[in-house]
């Protein structure tokens, strides 16, 4: 008990933050920044898997996230069948060309010695391949996005419940981070950090103009939800008893009987919008369970000893005769397979997809503050870290604010500096960001709970 | 005709951006990787250096019009750059002094390095956004072009027009400049030699008695004079945005990359590099074809290899393959 003091301190006051925020802004404030706190939560558990047990950097966090979002709109969404008839057989084809190009390669890889020769084959097929692809994929692009533009003019999905995207999320970021692990994996850290993140980018800028797939920057809208809608609970019986018996103080202050209703009313809809979030949160935190229970358990297995031992000194792991290459490789599709849930999750929250949020620059670093900040290597840290910095980047801006106002309280309203200060408010999260990781990489580099090892 | 009209559309469209591009992604690629050759770290805060850099050279701009000094022709931002080019320096030394050279003294590895230039990224991008906002600024004045498009239809009577921006000409005369004295410096002078044997190897550099201090400050001092400059000729000819500056990193970075790394005259050439095959792969032939072929040939697609919306995945997908074939850089860098 006394050892995980400063673990149960430290939640303890996140938990109190949020709910000052609940009391002092609005509960559903509180809950928004809960929810997302979860889904960062779940994105740091990925990269601090990568970083905290195998030491390495993944700067690809976008790229798996928008995997994962698009995973939800291709599980969730009805399938479009004019656009099927129109250019689907074209589609397919192209899928089966650009196996048959994979195979090819493999082939090539495996029959043929290292050569000259060799690398200049699987140009020429590739090359050709790609012109092939775009001679038949061309047709079908343009007819499928010809289908009713404003709507639909992409392919659709599957039309299943939203919540099997989370896993069908996994798997497609696992996928690419396979490809990708096989190509850069070799490179040292600093270079592989350059190297996914701009692989990153690439997979967005595909996200965001194959509209065929994804509708690109017109967004896809409208995805099914796991939760209720607040206009059906709204109608709901059990639920306006429910909000009653909850608010029956106040009510009970109100003696005219049409107020009554009416505030009841307003109780309702808040209280709808509160108890979708709280569905949201409920599933977002089973899955946060899960993988802490998941993560916890590999961090003290004999392979959690090894993948340390790999980590802490490559050469004598590897003397000791484990695959480092392999293990770095499973390592990196883990992480990225629980980055992609993430994603997914985040979709599912939002309600929609929109490929132009996705901005590698911005959020990556993000995610990276709170893994450092959280403690690399732990994974109550790692958690913490989520909540910590999405907590910190939301609410900076009240923050800032108050800090303005205090420190320019003898200036006068209109003083040209205390305005110019006002509106640059939403900057101070990012000058917090920094300093704080400046401060924590300074006098606490193993985070705010280090890694602790101990023999069980 | 038609060839000299074929030639002058591609040096209009391709040549002439695709070299000043070129030139403002060299400059940053040298910053990278002398950073990288001589501390020893992937500067992460590289886009938003230059972004400061720029900024104090706009406030500078600004306070010299407001003074009513000019250049007459020549944008007023080439007497503001030395001025901001010594308030640049003096924040570089400031983080060094405050930020860098604790680890470095401490030899933390470079992973831990990297990660601290992310949060000096992080306070730069805030004190940008602070002090001049997020939003887009032009600070180009004086005259625009050097030729105009129809004035060189005139002159020459040809069909296509050239149209040379005098900041394009600024930025490559002033690129080439910087670049031989810089090369100049590194390979001829004292101190740029001790500096290129402290980059190759550390320990024998610091047993042949050369300062590790004085090369780690003169370091800082050329980067803040290429982040300013690079920085600067970018926004006399684009616009100064924040978050471009903090986007354009990643060019940079496969600039420094291809070219190989921990070489500045890789970098170099790495900027033309990227830039030429950004824009090569992206631009529409149609009009080249039609000038070219007989009618019956003419194609009737745009003849785009790729839609411009790939124009930074291009770039990208280079570096990956020199990755894959040649780790170490076109120009054989340092071995990573």
């Amino acid at each position: 008990m006394r050892k995980n003091l400063n673990v149960i301190a430290a939640y303890t006051i996140m938990m109190g933050l949020i709910i000052l925020v609940g009391i002092f802004q609005s509960w559903n404030i509180a809950l928004s920044i809960f929810n997302l706190c979860l889904i960062s939560a779940v994105m740091t558990m990925g990269a601090n898997i990568q970083w905290g047990y195998a030491g390495l950097i993944n700067f690809g966090i976008m790229g798996y996230t928008a995997l994962g979002g698009l995973a939800a709109v291709l599980i969730s969404v009805d399938p479009v069948q004019e656009a099927w008839s129109a250019g689907g057989s074209n589609i397919l084809l192209s899928l089966l060309l650009i196996i048959g190009m994979a195979l090819a390669v493999r082939y090539v890889l495996k029959k043929y010695e290292k050569s000259k020769v060799r690398t200049y084959i699987i140009a020429t097929i590739i090359i050709a391949g790609i012109i092939i692809i775009r001679f038949v994929s061309e047709p079908g692009i343009e007819a499928i996005e010809e289908v009713d533009p404003a709507k639909t003019g992409f392919l659709g999905g599957f039309g299943l419940p939203i919540i099997f995207s989370w896993i069908v999320g996994a798997l497609f970021a696992g996928g690419l981070a396979f490809v990708i692990g096989k190509v850069a994996l070799g490179l040292r850290a600093d270079y592989l950090a350059i190297a996914t993140l701009l692989i990153s980018e690439i997979v967005i800028a595909i996200i965001k103009h194959e509209d065929w797939l994804t509708r690109g920057v017109k967004n896809v809208i409208g995805l099914k939800r796991p939760a209720p809608y607040e206009v059906n609970l709204q109608q709901t019986d059990w639920f306006i008893n429910l909000v009653e018996k909850f608010n029956l103080s106040k009510l009970n202050l109100i003696t005219d009987l049409t107020e009554r209703q009416s505030a009841l009313n307003q109780f309702v809809i808040e209280g709808s919008s509160i108890f979708v979030k709280l569905c949201y949160s409920g599933l977002f935190l089973i899955v946060v369970i899960i993988l802490l229970i998941l993560t916890q358990k590999a961090l003290y297995s004999p392979w959690g000893r090894m993948m340390r031992a790999i980590r802490d000194n490559e050469e004598a792991a590897n003397a000791m005769g484990k695959n480092v290459v392999k293990q770095h490789l499973l390592i990196f599709v883990l992480g990225s397979a629980i980055v992609g849930i993430a994603g997914a999750m985040l979709v599912t929250q939002d309600g929609l997809f929109t490929p132009g949020s996705y901005r590698p620059m911005r959020y990556t670093f993000l995610i990276w503050v709170m893994v450092i900040v959280g403690g690399s290597g732990n994974n109550f840290g790692a958690i913490l870290g989520g909540f910590v910095v999405w907590f910190l980047w939301i609410e900076s801006a009240p923050i800032g604010l108050y800090l303005v106002n205090l420190t320019t309280a003898g200036l006068a309203d209109t003083h040209f500096l205390k305005v110019h200060l006002i509106e640059s408010v939403p900057y101070f999260r990012f000058l917090m960001m920094g300093i704080g990781l400046l401060l924590i990489m300074r006098y606490r580099p193993k985070g705010i709970l280090p890694e602790k090892i101990e023999i069980k | 005709m038609d060839y000299i009209n074929a030639i002058v559309l591609l040096l209009n469209y391709i040549f002439v951006p695709a070299l000043a591009y070129g030139s403002q992604l060299a400059l940053g690629a040298i910053f990278v990787t002398l950073i990288y050759g001589i501390l020893r770290f992937a500067n992460f805060a590289t886009g938003d250096m230059m972004s400061f850099g720029t900024m104090v050279t706009i406030l500078f701009t600004w306070y010299f019009q407001s003074l009513g000094i000019n250049l007459g022709i020549l944008p007023t931002a080439l007497i503001a750059i030395p001025f901001a080019i010594i308030f640049m320096v003096g924040y570089m030394l400031v983080i060094d002094k405050f930020v860098f050279k604790y680890y470095r003294v401490s030899k933390s590895p470079p992973v831990q390095l990297a990660m601290v230039s992310i949060g000096v990224m992080f306070v730069t991008q805030a004190v940008v956004r602070i002090i001049i906002g997020p939003s887009d600024r032009r600070f180009f004045d004086g005259e625009k072009f050097l030729i105009k498009a129809g004035e060189f239809k005139e002159m020459t009577g040809l069909n296509e027009g050239l149209a040379i921006k005098s900041t394009q000409v600024i930025t490559i005369v002033v690129t080439l400049i910087l670049v031989s004295t810089l090369f100049w410096f590194l390979n001829k002078t004292k101190t740029g030699k001790s500096m290129r044997a402290y980059s190759d190897n550390e320990d024998l550099a610091l047993l042949s008695g050369i300062d590790p201090k004085k090369i780690v400050m003169i370091t800082w001092i050329i980067a803040g004079v290429l982040a300013t400059i690079g920085g600067a000729l970018y926004g006399l000819d684009k616009s100064f945005k924040p978050f471009t500056y903090f986007n354009n990193m990643l060019p940079i970075f496969a600039a420094a990359i291809v070219g190989g790394i921990g070489n500045p005259f890789g970098a170099f050439l790495g900027g033309y590099v990227i830039a030429f095959s950004e824009i090569l792969l992206t631009y529409a032939y149609k009009k080249f074809f039609i000038y070219l072929l007989p009618e019956s040939l003419e194609p009737n697609t745009l003849v785009q290899l790729l839609s411009t919306d790939y124009k930074f995945a291009v770039s990208f997908s280079i570096l990956v393959i020199v990755l894959l074939y040649r780790p170490s850089g076109i120009f054989k860098g340092k071995i990573l």
